[in-house]
């Protein structure tokens, strides 16, 4: 069955690779489109939407970038693998929900995903390990204009692209990255990013959790307009704000290591306690405590070895990816003891961080002897930090 | 009964929130266009979609309901309970209200991005022809009676292809 297959086979995306890899975890560039005349999917009629389906279905699945393509009908999917999917961004939450009259058609790299019958017609996802908005806007943007030589898009010369939500209407447009910033978290500059970057017109959020809380110090920075503005200028803005960003969160890592390592070096020993020793652990505390061993690989605590384990412990201990494995669903003790498990059994071969060798690299790259940072807490994580960011 | 000139039916009710106090204020439909309340989707699904903390409501009665989508049948009403819209010819049933709200909303009016090949083709050839309109009209003037023809002609296969959409 062609569901198994994905739900064995982690996405290339997951691989830890491309442009600044280390704060990026990865980029999204999604397109809406819609057929001219037909009522979108949220107001179709059950005939309507399937007739919808017949015709793109056929045309996704005839695309050269599908040529050994998953093509999944909704109705077909379970619960748990619509989740698995839902879990690696391949679909969206609203998608996992729909039934008969919507499909998600996949290439088997998992770095493009094509969602039809979602709030639109097509919703077409390209995604990319690292820093690499271009490449994936590339990808799509090349998939959407196959497919416009034989479907009749919904377009207005003043208006652009139509939606079913007007926010979407222009471009059809949403860039996304999603960044890991432990250093700006520890440092308390994260909230002060966030309004910079919301003050220029662009979105940021937790990737996990609800509201403020945002666990495993994964944010997520999009644009919220997309008529007026070009593709291309979308794209690069986004590009320009997130090499900020990444600039603001190396120094406040360099920042921690030099001014605060105390600081450091106890949240490193923590989480590599309790990461290696814990026989229950919540999907909250996980995120939070992989977020620290990833920051302790990025700092030279763990050998670069560990890095890939870090990074698919992240998604394997997603509820979903827990489950995909067992015959019935887990109770919520039984996921918490599986997902301790799972990380003792991955991090097995991990050593302890290794301190002295971070202490004495940090010392050199400074000019100085780490006891002698410490002294200077006081004077708090760079002020100037947020200038430049607008 | 309207709140505002005490003589009409109300027809339009808007619900405001001032620091925290919900203000209820009925109005007749003159009333409603004089106090600027004439496009009652675009407030409430601005206030929805982005948040913007003057939450106004408003209702309009059965009565005084008007459009309706001819192409796919999706109404007023169905916008302001989901703020999606039924379809793409619902963007011109709509377009009074929805202009408005796409202001406050993006940061243009104007789509400036990507165009469908098959439309850029479509706009060059409107250019195209009328250009060529235009020196007709002065080949005509100028009485250059077979410039004229030879561009009349050039014309009218533009037109065609056109109208078959190629
Ligand atoms: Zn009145
Ligand atoms: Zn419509």
């Amino acid at each position: 069955m062609a569901i198994r297959n994905i739900l064995n086979k982690s996405s290339d995306w997951l691989k830890g690779e491309g442009p600044h890899h280390d704060i990026v975890v990865s980029s999204r560039v999604r397109l809406a489109r819609n057929l001219a005349g037909a009522p979108f999917p949220g107001w179709a009629k059950k005939a309507e939407r399937t007739a919808v389906l017949e015709r793109i279905r056929p045309r996704v699945e005839a695309l050269p970038e599908m040529g050994d393509a998953y093509s999944l009908a909704c109705q077909d999917l379970t619960a748990l693998e619509k989740q698995v999917l839902v879990e690696r961004h391949l679909i969206s939450r609203e998608h996992a929900a729909k039934g008969v009259g919507s499909a998600v058609v996949m290439n088997r790299r998992q770095s493009l995903s094509i969602m039809i019958n979602e709030e639109d017609h097509l919703r077409m996802q390209s995604i990319r390990s690292g820093l690499q908005l271009r490449a994936a806007f590339r990808a799509v943007n090349k998939v959407d204009t196959e497919l416009e030589a034989s479907l009749d898009f919904a377009f207005d010369p003043d208006l652009g692209y139509l939606t079913a939500c007007p926010s979407n209407v222009g471009t059809g447009m949403r860039v996304s990255a999603m960044l890991h910033v432990p250093g700006l978290v520890l440092s308390e500059q994260i909230n002060q990013v966030i309004q910079a970057v919301n003050k220029i017109g662009l979105a940021v959020r937790g990737l996990y959790g609800e509201g403020t809380e945002a666990l495993g110090n994964l944010f997520q920075i999009s644009n919220q307009t997309t008529l007026g503005e070009a593709e291309e200028g979308i794209v690069d803005r986004l590009q320009k704000v997130i090499l900020q960003v990444i600039e603001h969160e190396q120094n406040a890592r360099q920042t921690l290591l030099q001014r605060r390592s105390n600081t450091l070096l106890d949240h490193m020993g923590r989480s590599y306690g309790i990461l290696k020793h814990a026989y229950s652990m919540h999907s909250k505390e996980a995120l939070n405590l992989l977020s620290l061993a990833k920051l302790g690989c990025d700092l030279g605590f763990y050998p670069e070895e560990q890095r890939h384990a870090v990074d698919e412990l992240f998604m394997e201990t997603q509820p979903a990816h827990l489950q995909k494995g067992s015959q019935q669903k887990l109770a919520a003790e039984e996921r918490d003891a599986l997902r301790a498990t799972i990380i003792r059994q991955k991090l097995a071969a991990c050593p302890e961080p290794d301190v002295v060798g971070v202490l004495e690299r940090t010392a050199k790259q400074a000019g100085s002897s780490p006891e002698e940072g410490e002294k200077k807490q006081g004077e708090g994580p760079g002020e100037s930090a947020q200038e430049g960011l607008i | 009964m309207c709140d505002v000139c005490q003589t009409e039916t109300a027809t339009v009710f808007l619900t405001q929130i001032v620091d925290g106090n919900m203000q209820k204020v009925n109005l007749c439909e003159g009333c409603s266009k004089e106090k600027g309340v004439t496009d009652p989707t675009g407030f409430a699904l601005a206030d929805l979609l982005l948040g913007m903390g003057a939450a106004q409501s408003v209702e309009r009665t059965a009565s005084a309901t008007g459009q309706r989508c001819a192409n796919c049948g999706f109404t007023e009403a169905e916008f302001k309970k989901t703020g999606r819209l039924g379809c793409s010819a619902c963007y011109r049933t709509f377009s009074e209200g929805l202009g408005g709200m796409l202001r406050g909303m993006h940061k243009g009016v104007r789509h400036t991005g990507k165009i469908p090949e098959r439309l850029e083709k479509m706009l060059a050839r409107d250019t195209e022809i009328r250009g060529l309109t235009s020196d007709l009209r002065r080949a005509v003037v100028e009485e250059q009676y077979e410039t004229a023809a030879a561009l009349r002609d050039k014309i009218r296969i533009l037109e065609a292809d056109q109208e078959a959409g190629e």
